[in-house]
């Protein structure tokens, strides 16, 4: 009898030592009234961000064990503006399946994880896109020798594409619209896929663009493949947050948008500085020297100077992550300033 | 029982063993043209194989992943300046599994026999030769020497105190929450969020809690299937039943994804537990049928002599049946523990950051992009030696356990 008391009392001080030990950060607090996540944020001292943790060059954990990539570096964005601390985030790894309900069930603040806007997940999910921060679509990456110059090119060539992706209906679609008959080659998994394309057996690889890259540069020699200069579909990809709380949503946009405007501004981590005395009127409301666009959202007057200094401008996420100085080397493309003839392009600071 | 006099299978082996290789191998493999070919198919393609991976684990692989990298395959994001901690879990371990096998085997004539001495020695060469990290491979060796020390010690307090296996019992089962403690932190250690639990320390924790939780509940299952009591027996039916009908991920993602809809944003509990609640909810009904197995094994007999001897039921069920059951299903049981152990890899679907789901991390860092076979292959390894030292803890048990001869 004494053995199955202390069964029993093992079983309940684990749940218990789990339970209480372990449950820490992000939960246990109630949305004060009226507030939003906004408050929630501050008062917990840490922002729960949603992040995929396996996407080349969005995020993933360097050899230190710091979650790193352009995903992340918006995550830290958000976190500087509204603690003062890039380094104040816990990042949740979520699946592609779970991120919605994580974010509308409140397990996390904000996403940040490859997510493409559409009207679908803006209006029915129930979700908030704030401004997109990477252009991508699907491509085509072929063999720089095989001639192949355009989609219609691939009429009896095979292609390989994994399957129950956009990916895949995209290609068909596009395929059928053209009148190409061309041969697909299905995969569940993308290592899968793109070693059968290694391998010859297909003539194409079709994927994002951006994860093309990316994948070109494991291949054997990188530069027997060429990217074709055909886009198949847009994927604009940016941070999201929940329906129904303006302030927070708020937050996030505006943060995502002073990081395009301090590109365009010209300020970078580095120079910051040398802009504290300016006499430029737009640049100093921008930097909370002027006027009161920080404290009307709920955040610090100086919130863009936090976000500089610790994370940089757009321009610096982009070339640290994906860009020049990354093993990618994407080129900005869609992904430059307005003024550079790209898409990215805030609204005024006023 | 009466024991079988060994004459008869003893005389039987000498003739075997003096065939020597060569005539072994002519007599079981060469013995007929068919019987050749297929000895020389078999061996080519197996040769071919193993030559191929040689081939590629040594001229086209790049193993500096797995070294540069194994502070995150063993811990995940865990905090680099509390590895004193991991440390001293595995410190606790290495002693408390001495000390197990000292007092186990007190009655062993030699407990480091030539055998477990070469092995000994050939963990102590790995270690030195090949080091998967330098500074901190050279930490194992004390490790090593705690095992062979606990075992000495072990030995001569089993000796000293007969009845000393009950607190090597307790103290396991404490060491877990010392383990706890040490991981997550509080009551005087800097807290380390369970966020930040990864890796194999995570795979391990998980699995150890999903088997501690799951064994009770699953023997609890077993035995409410077969009550007396219809309204017991037809919950514990149905429990199992549907549990069985579910497939495990699903049952991670209601876990993960549905449980936190349901609750007020208050109380929401830590990731981890819900994950290890899930595990050990889900193994519990598959434990459930590989005791109700050895409990249908024990002959009526049995029970019946209990009663009449004027046992209870509890003593009953303590005493004499689920001693026999229990050792009967040991196969089964710890078939299903090495299953839990390798069902964790789904939590990297649900997004923990496990064995797996960090080595997906480390594999999307552009600095490594594309070793996937290097990856793969180590945590191939690292699951093997733990699903391969379960079962061999199993045999040893069956051995020990068996009072047939």
């Amino acid at each position: 009898m004494r053995k199955w008391g202390l069964l029993a009392a093992a079983l309940g001080l684990t749940l218990a030592a789990c339970g209480g030990g372990t449950t820490t950060t992000a939960d246990g607090e109630a949305a004060p009234a009226g507030g939003g996540r906004l408050d929630v944020v501050k008062e917990r001292g840490q922002l729960v961000c949603g992040v995929d943790g396996g996407i080349p060059g969005f995020s993933f954990v360097d050899e230190s064990g710091t979650y790193t990539g352009l995903d992340v570096d918006i995550c830290k964005a958000v976190a500087a503006a509204v603690l003062g601390d890039a380094e104040a985030v816990e990042y949740r790894r979520l699946d592609s399946t779970e991120r919605f309900t994580a974010l509308s069930g409140g397990e996390v603040d904000m996403l940040s994880r490859n997510t493409t806007w559409t009207i679908s997940r803006d209006t029915s999910v129930g979700l908030e896109f704030a401004p997109t921060t990477f252009f991508d679509g699907q491509g085509m990456l072929v063999r720089a020798d095989s001639g192949i110059a355009d989609l219609e090119d691939f009429a009896g060539k095979a292609i390989c594409v994994e399957t129950g992706t956009t990916t895949e209906l995209n290609l068909t679609d596009q395929m059928r619209q053209l009148g190409v008959d061309f041969e697909p080659v299905v995969f569940q998994d993308a290592d899968a896929a793109y070693a059968a394309y290694d391998e010859g057996r297909c003539e194409g690889m079709t994927s994002d663009k951006s994860q093309l890259v990316a994948r070109r540069s494991t291949l054997p020699n990188p530069d027997e493949h060429t990217l074709l200069e055909v886009t198949m579909s847009k994927e604009p990809l940016g941070p999201v947050t929940t329906n129904n709380d303006s302030g927070w949503y708020d937050v996030v946009k505006w943060v995502t948008y002073g990081l395009i405007q301090a590109e365009e501004f010209g300020i970078t981590s580095e120079n910051i500085a040398t802009f504290e005395a300016t006499d430029n009127p737009d640049i100093a409301r921008f930097l909370g020297q002027e006027g009161t666009l920080g404290t009307d959202m709920g955040l610090p007057n100086d919130f863009m100077v936090q976000v500089i200094t610790q994370v940089g401008n757009y321009g610096e996420v982009y070339e640290r992550n994906v860009g020049a100085d990354s093993e990618f080397a994407l080129e900005r493309g869609q992904n430059a300033l307005w003024t550079e003839g790209g898409l990215m392009y805030s609204p005024p600071f006023r | 029982m009466t024991s079988v006099t060994p004459d008869s299978v003893s005389s039987a082996r000498p003739d075997v063993l003096a065939l020597g290789p060569v005539a072994w191998a002519k007599k079981n493999l060469f013995s007929d043209w068919f019987n050749s070919l297929l000895t020389i198919l078999i061996v080519g393609i197996f040769g071919w194989g193993i030559f191929r991976l040689v081939l590629w684990a040594l001229t086209v692989a790049q193993w500096q992943v797995i070294p540069n990298n194994f502070g995150l395959f063993m811990s995940g994001t865990f905090p680099s300046q509390l590895y004193t901690r991991i440390w001293a879990i595995l410190a606790i371990i290495c002693g408390l599994a001495g000390l197990s096998w000292g007092v186990l085997g007190r009655n062993v004539s030699t407990l480091f026999s030539r055998n477990v001495l070469i092995g000994l020695g050939a963990v102590c060469a790995f270690i030195v030769l090949f080091p998967p990290t330098r500074p901190n491979s050279l930490q194992l060796l004390p490790m090593v020497a705690l095992v062979a020390g606990g075992a000495a010690a072990g030995r001569q307090i089993g000796r000293k105190f007969p009845g000393v296996g009950k607190w090597i019992s307790l103290s396991w089962f404490l060491s877990y929450f010392v383990a706890l403690w040490l991981l997550g932190g509080g009551l005087g250690l800097t807290k380390v969020s369970t966020n930040d639990w990864g890796g194999l320390v995570l795979t391990l924790f998980t699995a150890v809690s999903g088997i501690v939780l799951c064994f009770p509940l699953g023997l609890l299952l077993a035995l409410g299937r077969r009550s007396a009591l219809p309204v017991v027996r037809l919950l514990s039916t149905a429990y199992i039943e549907l549990v069985r009908g579910v497939p495990l991920v699903a049952f991670l993602f209601m876990g993960q994804v549905m449980i936190p809809l349901f609750l007020p944003i208050g109380s929401r509990p830590d990731r981890i537990l819900r994950a290890v609640i899930a595990l050990a909810l889900f193994s519990a009904a598959y434990l459930a049928e590989n005791v109700r197995a050895g409990l249908q094994a024990v002959p009526r007999g049995q029970r019946e002599a209990a009663m009449s001897l004027g046992l209870n039921t509890p003593t009953t069920l303590g005493l004499i049946i689920l001693p026999q059951a229990l050792k009967i299903a040991i196969p089964a049981i710890v078939g299903q523990f090495i299953s839990l152990f390798q069902d964790t890899t789904l939590l990297s679907i649900v997004g923990l950051a496990e064995l797996l789901g960090i080595g997906k991390s480390i594999l999307a860092n552009p600095a490594y992009l594309g070793r996937y076979a290097e990856v793969y292959l180590f945590l191939a390894v690292i699951y093997w030696f733990f699903c391969y030292a379960m079962s061999l803890a199993s045999r040893k048990i069956e051995e020990k356990l068996n009072t047939e001869h």
